[in-house]
């Protein structure tokens, strides 16, 4: 046993990091999001949390539906490829509407958190000039370059109490490896004050060394490693498994009403201890039917030099 | 709807003249939703060497299938380059490599400025849209933005509810009844597609547009062309219902 591992259930892992109240970004742009982590906070009961995500997808449609949530921090409110995230719709359209909303652009997000992980206080961007989006979001504010007649806009930096990713794998202190799409989940993790890395698989510390050019996040900002397979599930894991998509279809039936949708909670998140009782419930013929006929890269030579 | 020969629907009309507009171009970023189906058909027909570039941080992707969303693993799998999308939105976007941004929208108006975000009120919306994503930014830093979206007199304005991205660098709009193109500031209405009457084509908007002196029709979908949306592309028919 490494002394020095993070390995934690994922029950203790929310327990330890995840507090009411908490800024929380679970990251990975419509690939490899952390359900797992979502589903724990939710049966955790945390409340008055600030929901940071580009994309909140169903992950935060559930937490919001839950009652999780006070604020939504994101750049696009969508169902992919489906329709709307009909729980946060619900929630938005109330009156008084029932959660407070901070909307930025996609570079938008993404430039914040890059602000927050290089420790800047803003960060500029050629986006939102002759938009309605700074109107909409006071934060979102023009800035003048020192260097010349333009101007441009500023986002304010984005500090996550806790950023949690999903990866493919990472070694006992966290180093974590991804491939496929990398969506903003390193400036996210940077970013945040603690690190929580979900893997597919616990890998030696050999393995990460092998490919070091594929670690996104090192152990160094590391707080608990969670190994959770399928713990994407209904997005996907590249190499892994395909995104759900009968389960995306199915969500929009779900949750257009609230009476459905805490049905679904009660079967699918409170009524199972954690994700391994999810996954059983999922049965292994339908997570077979989404793992790809397999597309290898070759490997690289990085050469010993000694 | 249907076109008087029943031949074809108005939606793949619609796909067909979207993705004839991306002759001879070479770098297309695709936005969320018909602009998919738009650059894959292109691909195999008027633009093989059209470079796609999916915002969630892909430069060169061959789907293999049509993606189910932006983010799909099949934009992945054999692509040129995966990137962050900061590297992405940063180097290849706002670097100024794209020459086509392809959106889709809610509403536009004669500007052809987009909404995507609310209808009603923004502070007490009467319907929450899904709002920027990237293409607030796609419209400002693409060479040209090409739009594709059925219309209505709810989606063709006077006046937006919100504006999401402007319309300065809209070339073209394609739509289920008509071609769009944007001159000295405003879109003009240039061809019907066939079996549209201009009556019908103004009627299913909240202006009144500029029309070309001599409007044209647009070419009908190829045999071809739809082969490839109904077998290949969409055989589901999500796109094309």
């Amino acid at each position: 046993v490494n002394a020095a591992s993070k390995v934690v259930s994922m029950h203790d892992a929310i327990a330890g990091l995840v507090h009411d109240g908490d800024t929380v970004a679970i990251e990975g742009f419509t690939h490899l999001i952390s359900f797992a982590a979502g589903h724990e906070i939710i049966r955790q009961r945390r409340r008055d949390l600030t929901l940071a995500r580009m994309t909140p997808d169903l992950v935060y449609d559930q937490l919001v539906a839950a009652g999780c949530a006070s604020k939504l921090v994101f750049s696009w409110l969508g169902n992919p490829g489906v329709g709307s995230l009909h729980a946060i719709r619900r929630a938005i359209e109330a009156t008084p509407p029932e959660l407070a909303l901070e909307e930025y652009s996609h570079f938008g997000m993404v430039c914040r958190y890059t602000a927050g992980a290089m420790n800047l206080p803003f960060f500029p961007l050629r986006s939102y000039t002759d938009t309605d989006l700074p109107k909409a979001n006071p934060l979102i504010r023009p800035i003048a370059s020192p260097y010349g007649d333009e101007t441009l806009y500023a986002v304010p930096p984005l500090r996550p109490d806790v950023t949690i990713i999903h990866a493919q794998r990472a070694d006992a202190v966290g180093n974590a490896q991804v491939w496929g799409l990398l969506g903003c989940q390193k400036e996210a993790a940077f970013a945040a004050e603690r690190v929580i890395v979900v893997v597919e698989e616990l890998v030696e510390e050999a393995v990460i060394r092998a490919d070091p050019n594929r670690t996104i996040v090192p152990g160094l900002i590391v707080n608990a490693v969670v190994v959770e397979p399928f713990g994407a599930h209904p997005s996907y894991a590249q190499g892994h498994y395909d995104r759900d998509n009968a389960f995306y279809l199915e969500w929009d039936r779900i949750s257009r009403d609230q009476a459905s949708l805490a049905a679904w909670l009660d079967e699918w998140v409170y009524g199972v201890s954690d994700r391994a009782g999810y996954i059983a419930k999922l049965g292994a013929s339908r997570l077979a039917a989404l793992r790809p006929a397999p597309a290898p890269a070759p490997p690289v030579d990085y050469g010993e030099y000694r | 709807m249907t076109t008087p020969s029943g031949a074809w629907s108005a939606s793949e009309m619609m796909i067909v003249a979207a993705a004839r507009e991306l002759a001879g171009r070479r770098v297309c970023f695709v936005g969320v939703g018909l602009p998919n189906i738009c650059v894959n058909l292109a691909r195999r027909t008027v633009a093989p060497e059209l470079e796609l570039v999916y915002e969630a941080g892909v430069f060169g992707a061959q789907p293999a299938r049509l993606p189910l969303s932006i983010g799909d693993p099949t934009i992945v799998t054999r692509a040129t380059a995966v990137t962050s999308m900061f590297e992405l939105f940063g180097y290849y976007l706002q670097g100024g490599l794209v020459d086509v941004g392809f959106l889709g929208a809610a509403q536009i108006d004669r500007q052809a400025n987009i909404n995507t975000t609310v209808i009603g009120d923004y502070a007490a919306p009467k319907t929450r849209l899904p709002g920027s994503g990237g293409a607030c930014e796609i419209a400002l830093n693409a060479k040209q933005v090409f739009v594709i979206m059925r219309q209505s007199k709810r989606s063709f304005v006077e006046q937006l509810d919100f504006r999401t991205s402007v319309g300065e660098r809209v070339a073209v709009v394609v739509t289920d009844l008509a071609i769009f193109h944007r001159l000295d500031g405003e879109l003009r209405l240039d061809h019907l597609h066939p079996g549209v009457t201009l009556e019908q084509a103004t009627a299913a908007m909240g202006w009144s547009p500029a029309v070309a002196r001599e409007l044209s029709e647009t070419p009908a979908p190829t045999a071809e062309e739809l082969r490839l949306i109904r077998q290949e592309l969409d055989p589901a028919g999500v796109y094309t219902k």
